[in-house]
């Protein structure tokens, strides 16, 4: 490992030398496969006898699965706020981060995907969305939403990792076949020639641009879910943005715990320095203090005025039966943070990833106080029904299911930090000022003529033109 | 059966000898000319012999919109149509020329529960399974409570509907609100929507499941019930096309319901079978609905629980008691 990386080569080697199979990697991934097999386990018995193994029931009919949704949803959106907001304002410290964040970004809204069709009563029905959709339903855009930023997020993973692709077939060769032949496929050719550079800047810079009202929609949309109805807890017209800074919260929590165990696991040591987590620190501070404000807005004023049905909801989380999971979310996941994050010595890498931890827990326990509690209190009184309809309790084949998406997540994110380097090779290099000339551009020759082909086309259009 | 000559014969024939004169060619005009009357003639015989050997067989039937109408019996041919597809468009379609409304009159219930019942015996539902329900009221302690049964609303303005993202439940033109369980696809936006707490789901296998599983599927009974789908009130939809009160209505002892149609505005009890005037009935008694502030125009109408004749008697099994 070289503290100071001054070549290309010794970056190229740093940044890839996480790229192999390792015994650890072996037994992580055992692991994860095998939970994941025993939580679909569990999925097999809600096909075989309905929703009715989860908690769920006719009037808090929306339980752990639409909780986890949001959250997932949610913590896909700091995609957007590190590449999208961050990059094209110019900011430098991103770039060995911004790929991490779109792995985040991509991992979370695939599986999000996933997490809805466990909450429906019919999954062979989901393609009736799209065959019988109708424009009305707040469903109907976020299904669709939700869709094109996964493919953006994935675009923007991609596209700015081109070069790399190029670069490491190039200088590393102990890759195994199959992983040098995605290499190639998914390198598109490319040569470092200055017109393709001008290409891919310009179709990044359109991505990012795309990105930022795209995340914002999802989950407003998403927030829609909720706010579009009538019931006490949910008819917020702050619903949107609590949503959206809740999300820049929980998202920035799940990129600093990733970089921490990447920098641990990869090495990565010289790339993701002290100072890449004090900035990361930095901005969750700054996300956490734009969320208390949304959550001051969004219990003071309805406190205020007590308005019946309101009080009812609002009550019963401030000192009510949900009182204890309230608090516990809003201390310790948010302003015990806010507070100790505002120390720089909390905002070295292993107290701020603890921290970090603390927050994304607390980021899905709020998912679950946003979801259930308003729902325990419908407009007309629950009666003649059994217990259960009236207390939520997730079942043990509920658990399972939700943490079925965990596994999913964690085996997206390791295949692909295994598969592809999670820090961009080239823009770090170009960072250093380390060259990068042509001299891995072997195929020049033959894109020459290719353009030479192309200008007789022309030619050929002209004539053709000329005739008519 | 005397065919005709295709008349392409008619313009070929010049074509192929392009020297016939034009005597010639008339000629032939002619000879086909009558050639086709005399087939058209005895086809119109054939046809005119079949009819009146099997004329004087009329049948009578009534149209979808209650007219009745009288059809040979040699146009009467069975349906091209599965059951299934036409229980479906039905549905769907509704009773035109009918808005049908729904009168409670809270001062009678004694919640004796038989509208509940009837409809969870009818829809083939479990007894914890309620497109009716009659709950326990007070708006607050200082007032008196009472008994309300509470079905769907059949809003005019359904937020349920609204939320739906397939086209599973639909505003019908006649008033109720129905659900297709071929469509659904249990999401459940629709109960969250809901602020009547109308919507049902068979979180389950249902209970007549076995039983129905080779039922055709009709929408205005919802039967069979499906798994995974969400199940509520059809405000009787299958009895309203038969013309009698719903089940929940005609099943009441103590004359708490009035049902009818809004257009005729009359409206029927369903214990005393006694037909009122819609607007003297919601005027004079002080009509209200159900959180009319939300906006969603409640097809169904409460008379307040006023001069009740006995005392309000809580029940054991309202409060959800833990097992």
């Amino acid at each position: 490992m070289n503290e100071n990386p001054s070549t290309l080569e010794i970056v190229t080697k740093d940044l890839t030398s996480h790229i192999r199979i390792t015994k650890p990697f072996m037994l992580w991934m055992g692991f994860l496969i095998l939970g994941l097999l025993v939580c679909l386990f569990a999925y097999l018995q809600q096909l075989r006898y309905g929703l009715g193994v989860a908690g769920i029931r006719d009037y808090i009919s929306w339980g752990l699965y639409l909780a986890n949704f949001v959250f997932f949803v949610a913590t896909s959106l700091v995609g957007m706020l590190i590449s999208g907001v961050l990059g094209l304002i110019g900011i430098k410290w991103v770039t060995p981060i911004s790929r991490i964040a779109e792995i985040i970004a991509v991992g979370f809204a695939a599986i999000a995907g996933v997490v809805i069709i466990m909450d429906m009563g019919h999954p062979d029905r989901l393609a009736y969305v799209f065959l019988y959709g109708r424009f009305q339903s707040p469903i109907f855009w976020d299904v669709t939403v939700v869709t094109t930023y996964f493919v953006l997020s994935f675009l923007l993973y991609l596209i700015p990792m081109i070069p790399d692709l190029v670069i490491i077939r190039k200088w590393i060769d102990k890759f195994p076949a199959w992983l040098t032949k995605i290499y190639r496929i998914l390198s598109f050719n490319w040569t470092n020639k200055p017109e393709q550079n001008k290409i891919l800047q310009r179709l990044v810079r359109i991505l990012l641009i795309l990105i930022i009202p795209m995340a914002l929609a999802i989950h407003t949309v998403t927030s829609w879910l909720f706010a579009m109805t009538t019931r006490t807890g949910w008819d917020s017209t702050l619903f949107g943005p609590y949503f959206v800074t809740g999300a820049f919260v929980s998202g920035t929590s799940a990129v600093i715990i990733a970089m921490y165990f990447f920098r641990k696991n990869y090495k990565l040591d010289p790339y993701l320095t002290d100072l890449h987590f004090n900035k990361m620190g930095k901005l969750l501070v700054l996300v956490m203090l734009v969320y208390l404000y949304v959550n001051i807005n969004e219990f003071l004023v309805p406190g205020y005025k007590l308005k019946t049905a309101e009080a009812i909801t609002l009550l019963d989380q401030l000192e009510g039966s949900n009182a204890v999971m309230f608090w516990l979310v809003q201390i310790c996941g948010l302003i015990l943070p806010l507070i100790l994050l505002v120390f720089s010595k909390i905002r070295r890498p292993l107290p701020l990833m603890i921290i970090s931890i603390a927050v994304l827990i607390g980021a899905w326990f709020k998912r679950y106080i946003i979801v259930v509690p308003a729902q325990e209190h419908p407009f007309l009184p629950i009666q003649y029904v059994p217990y259960n309809f009236k207390f939520y309790t997730p079942t043990l084949i509920e658990i399972a299911i939700t943490m079925s998406s965990f596994f999913m997540l964690l085996i997206i994110i390791t295949l692909l930090s295994k598969m592809f380097p999670v820090i961009p090779v080239y823009e770090t290099a170009k960072e250093r000022g380390l060259v990068i000339n042509d001299e891995y551009a072997n195929d020049e020759y033959a894109n020459d003529k290719y353009a030479n082909d192309e200008y007789a086309n022309d030619e050929y259009a002209n004539d053709e033109y000329a005739n008519n | 059966m005397g065919e005709v000559i295709p008349d392409s014969n008619q313009e070929s024939q010049p074509e192929k000898n392009k020297k016939t004169s034009r005597r010639k060619f008339v000629r032939n005009l002619g000879l086909l000319g009558a050639g086709l009357a005399t087939g058209a003639a005895a086809l119109e015989a054939g046809h005119l012999f079949q009819k009146s050997k099997f004329k004087g067989k009329k049948e009578v039937f009534l149209t979808q919109d209650n007219r009745l109408v009288e059809v040979d019996s040699l146009e009467v041919k069975a349906h091209e149509k599965p059951a299934a597809e036409i229980l479906q468009e039905h549905g769907r379609e509704g009773l035109p020329g009918h808005r049908w409304i729904w009168v409670i009159d809270l001062s009678k219930c004694r919640n004796a529960r038989k509208c509940v019942m009837a409809c969870q015996e009818a829809h083939h539902l479990r007894p914890d399974q309620f497109h009716i329900n009659t709950l326990e009221m007070q708006e607050n302690k200082h007032t008196p409570a009472y008994h309300m049964p509470k079905p769907c609303q059949h809003c005019d303005n359904p937020p349920c509907v609204a939320v739906c993202p397939v086209d599973a439940t639909f505003k019908r033109p006649d008033g109720p609100v129905l659900i297709d369980n071929e469509r659904c696809i249990g999401c459940r936006f629709c109960i969250a929507a809901c602020p009547y707490s109308a919507r049902m789901m068979n979180w389950s296998k249902p209970k007549y499941a076995d039983q129905d599983k080779d039922q055709v599927y009709n929408i205005e009974l919802n039967i069979p019930q499906k798994i995974g789908t969400i199940t509520k009130c059809l405000m009787s939809s299958d009895r309203l096309r038969e013309g009698k009160l719903p089940y929940c209505v005609s099943s009441c002892p103590n004359g708490v319901y009035y049902f009818g149609d809004e257009y005729e505005d009359t409206v029927t009890n369903g214990t005393t079978k006694e037909t009122v005037r819609l607007s003297a009935l919601l005027s004079e008694n002080a009509a209200y609905q159900l959180m009319p502030e939300l906006g969603t125009k409640p097809r169904v109408y409460y008379l307040p629980p006023e001069k009740r004749p006995y005392p309000f008697e809580p029940s054991n099994d309202a409060e959800p008691k833990k097992a």
